[in-house]
């Protein structure tokens, strides 16, 4: 079959990169490094280090205002970061098209903001500016919605729905990372655990990196492989989960842990 | 009738100010500084420019025609940017959309020989031209800054989707151009059953064929809605592109203001 024979190659050529990646530069997907972001003089991002290891994903907390969401929009360039860089599979991000860095690496936000007719346009926003040909079913299917609902108009969906069709519009792009912003703060409980199964499945079976910005420790716990801390603008320290949340992770993560902040 | 040339018809008609102050100082609208401020400049920049025109139609030269005009546009363009305070560049932005806005339409109308190339034409026309681009103008620049506020968040994830900031911005755009001409659109549209336009009025007033008035009119307003068109979608184009940066980044600290 034609189909399968492209797949077929398309696994083996992202093999072949994975495989040069990792010899040439290494296991990070994404690395940002001495990252700093200043609006009119004023330090929002003060030094930043993370490292987003291939097909795992990183926590990113820290106190509301600690400069995460900032962080994430750095990172695929959303705003120009006044020093540092940040490093897609070892490439300088400041180097690349950003409409380019932008299709690898996807972005979910708090809230979904789709646009279009109905949940098929939504979802195939960033597709068809790319001219990319996407099946939709298996776009829904893979974010746990109904084919059905392809036809219906984005906000007649519930917040949770919307939010899954959202990260169907960046998965469209097949991206390398995705970065989520608090994905599921506005989300009552049920809908919350959904997003966070269907992240877990999509690192699985992708093995799609994230990064995942929240600041629910909980969730960082049932979710994140890593955890980077960002107090006041600055990376505080990187950790394996079990190790962050053991306890020997020094005072200001500590403090923070304990519920200090 | 002989009255209405006089200067103390001008004084009675600054009894009906009065009751618009009242009613702003009853109210407490806090409107009667502008009011006074309007009157005044309205009453100089007016008794001016009638004796400008005068000037200009004596001299017989279009050279001084095009000199008048180009000041408008000048004046118009920088008001229209200030109006829209805080978006970079809106000064040259609003200059360019009113300047091309009344040339082209000033022109169209001489070239098609609608209109006699004369002073007597080209001042008043060009000066509603100009008029009505800058009111367009500035509507334009303010809600495309005000509409990229309050749908930042769409804006933003258009563009962490791939679009560019033309394509992120593109039916922000659709809808600040289609609000800052529905009032002139609306206007043509009732045009003669709602109100009649100045330009007619002002005709007939001063003893015209009414036929003849609505003839004209009837040029007037076309021009204007060809006008106004050319101003905002030149101003829409040219205006989004300071609220980005070359690499399709929101600036969004021009939009807190």
């Amino acid at each position: 079959m034609a189909v399968g024979g492209v797949g077929v190659w398309k696994l083996l050529l992202r093999g072949v990169r994975c495989l040069l990646i990792f010899l040439f530069v290494g296991l990070f997907k994404i690395e940002v490094s001495g990252l700093r972001y200043e609006v009119d003089g004023v330090g929002i991002l003060n030094g930043v280090d993370a490292r987003l290891p291939a097909g795992e994903v990183l926590g990113v907390v820290g106190p509301s205002g600690a400069g995460k969401s900032t962080l994430l929009r750095a990172v695929n360039r959303l705003i120009e970061p006044t020093a540092g860089e940040v490093y897609l599979d070892g490439v300088a991000t400041g180097t690349m098209d950003p409409l380019e860095l932008r299709r690898r690496v996807g972005m979910v936000f708090q809230l979904p903001a789709l646009f279009g007719e109905s949940v098929e346009e939504a979802m195939l926003y960033g597709a068809r500016l790319a001219g990319k040909e996407v099946s939709v079913g298996r776009l829904l299917r893979m974010v746990g919605l109904e084919e059905a609902m392809a036809e219906r108009e984005p906000g007649s969906l519930s917040v949770g729905q919307q939010q899954r069709v959202s990260i169907a519009r960046a998965l469209a792009l097949e991206p390398e990372a995705l970065l989520m912003d608090e994905p599921t703060s506005a989300l009552d409980e049920a809908a919350r655990n959904r997003i966070e199964d269907l992240v877990r499945e999509l690192n699985r079976t992708l093995g799609l990196a994230v990064m995942f910005v929240s600041h629910d420790l909980a969730q960082v716990k049932r979710i994140a492989s890593r955890v980077v801390l960002i107090l006041d603008g600055k990376s505080e320290g990187e950790w394996g989960v079990e190790e962050f949340f053991s306890g020997s992770v020094g005072d200001r993560a500590g403090h923070f842990i304990s519920g200090g902040h | 009738m002989d009255n209405l040339g006089t200067l103390s018809s001008a004084l009675l008609a600054l009894g009906l100010v009065a009751v618009a102050v009242a009613l702003s100082l009853y109210e407490r609208l806090d409107l009667e500084r502008d009011i006074g401020t309007a009157v005044v400049r309205s009453f100089v920049q007016l008794s001016a420019v009638g004796f400008v025109i005068t000037f200009v139609f004596g001299l017989k030269n279009l050279g001084y025609v095009a000199l008048l005009l180009g000041g408008m546009v000048c004046f118009a363009g920088w008001t229209s940017s200030r109006r829209a305070g805080g978006v970079p560049g809106a000064f040259p932005v609003a200059l360019f959309a009113i300047g091309v806005a009344a040339v082209a339409t000033l022109g169209l109308l001489v070239i098609l020989q609608v209109v006699p190339p004369t002073a007597r034409y080209l001042v008043p026309l060009g000066g509603m031209v100009v008029g009505n681009s800058m009111n367009t103008a500035s509507l334009t620049l303010t809600r495309i800054r005000e509409d990229l506020g309050s749908r930042r968040l769409e804006v933003e994830a258009a563009l962490s989707l791939g679009a560019t900031s033309r394509q992120a911005v593109s039916t922000i755009l659709k809808r600040s151009l289609k609000s800052a001409m529905i009032p002139l659109i609306d206007s043509t549209k009732t045009a003669g059953i709602v109100f009649l336009p100045g330009a007619m009025a002002g005709m007939i007033i001063g003893g015209a064929d009414p036929i003849e008035a609505v003839r004209l009119q009837i040029v007037v307003l076309y021009m204007l809605l060809g006008s106004v068109s050319i101003a905002a979608i030149l101003v829409g184009l040219l205006s989004y592109r300071s609220f980005f940066t070359p690499r399709h980044q929101l600036r969004a600290s021009l939009l807190k203001r």
